[in-house]
């Protein structure tokens, strides 16, 4: 993958600077960043987290340790952590008013399964409808299950074994074809799409943006691995049913017979990996470490707040 | 590597997890290969492919539109 296309002036310096390898710019980011969750901000935000995954092929490799870098991150994150804990902050207090079992939290955070985006996609979306949909989970999917990855040396005990367990499924079971990623990217290639990693960054909205960083923010800082585990619980428990109408909404349309493959796979992956990360994961985790129950909740609300404004976003461009 | 142990799990008004099998055989005599290690089998009946648990029993238990 290149660089993107820049949105704005902070990611317009900060492209600059990786692609003529001095990041030791003085002008970014100073004097603050303002509203965290603009296109310009997330842009930046996520290309500063991607040198953590796969990178960019113009930029120097090394540039992933750059101190000049790792504060222009730390510059971005520390506003946008603060502005996904408003952001949650109801959903979080509504959990915790559900009692003190984490299992039985995250069950009624995700209770609701009625998912507009997943209706429309079912029994309206046109195919380039559920195109753009693909284009923008591509972000995510192309990488599937990497965010949380970074939590496994984080973990002890039954929490990391489960995790462990969860992913060798997202990772394909031992047969490189069978990865999830891998199965997106066919997926990408029987609706017509370029399956390359990274293709569609261009076109990721905002609020698609967000959803990954906040995934990548979780990840990468060991102080956060509750809210990581947190969020691919709610992630799986809201997964199942989704991903049958995504199926269905496929058949409907005549989709390639990899479309309809994903998510039919998701179905019964996730009604296996809910129950994983909400008792085995996040229920042994927090027994271990009582002190990562809150974290749990924000990851879980995150999740299901931010998805749940980047499948707005497209439910509006649609309209 | 020691011989790898089936476990199955029940989960309160959820699926039976099932861990380290390699076939599991439906109402019908079905057989049905396992192709993870861990499969979620349907307990509630509800469930639109069978055996394995699609989700369906949240449904039974809280709002879907």
């Amino acid at each position: 993958m290149r660089l993107p296309r820049p949105r704005g002036d902070l990611s317009a310096q900060l492209i600059d600077a990786l692609a003529s390898g001095t990041p030791e710019t003085p002008a970014l980011a100073a004097g603050g960043i303002g509203d965290p969750s603009t296109d310009d901000v997330q842009l930046a935000l996520w290309i500063l987290y991607e040198q953590h995954y796969r990178g960019f092929e113009d930029v120097d490799p090394s540039l992933e340790w750059s101190p000049d870098l790792l504060r222009l991150r730390r510059t971005l994150e520390t506003p946008f952590e603060a502005w996904i804990c408003d952001l949650t902050a109801t959903t979080v207090k509504e959990a915790t008013e559900e009692g003190d079992d984490v299992v039985a939290q995250l069950e009624h955070l995700t209770r609701d399964q009625s998912g507009a985006l997943a209706r429309h996609l079912h029994r309206e979306a046109t195919a380039e409808q559920y195109r753009d949909f693909l284009v923008q989970r591509s972000i995510y999917h192309l990488k599937e299950s990497d965010p949380h990855a970074w939590a496994l040396p984080r973990l002890d005990g039954p929490a990391k074994v489960a995790l462990a367990e969860l992913q060798y499924d997202e990772y394909g079971d031992g047969v490189s074809a069978r990865l999830h990623s891998r199965l997106f990217a066919d997926a990408l290639e029987g609706a017509g799409l370029d399956p390359s990693y990274g293709a569609y960054v261009d076109r990721a909205s905002a609020p698609t943006l967000v959803a990954n960083n906040a995934m990548s923010l979780f990840g990468l800082h060991r102080r956060l691995r509750g809210a990581a585990m947190g969020h691919l619980a709610a992630f799986e428990m809201t997964s199942s049913l989704p991903c049958r109408r995504y199926v269905q909404g496929a058949e409907r349309l005549g989709l390639d017979e990899r479309v309809v493959r994903y998510f039919d796979e998701h179905v019964e992956a996730d009604a296996v990996h809910e129950q994983l990360a909400a008792r085995a994961i996040c229920g042994s985790m927090v027994e271990a470490e009582p002190d990562l129950h809150d974290d749990v909740l924000l990851g879980a609300a995150a999740c299901l707040v931010l998805e749940g404004l980047a499948g707005d976003r497209l439910l509006e461009e649609w309209r | 590597m020691s011989a790898r142990r089936t476990q199955a799990v029940v989960v309160p008004g959820g699926p039976l997890l099932l861990r380290g099998a390699d076939v599991v055989l439906d109402e019908d005599g079905e057989q049905h290969e396992v192709g993870r290690p861990v499969v979620a089998l349907c307990a509630c009946g509800l469930s639109q492919r069978k055996p394995w648990c699609d989700g369906t029993h949240k449904l039974a238990q809280g709002p879907e539109s």
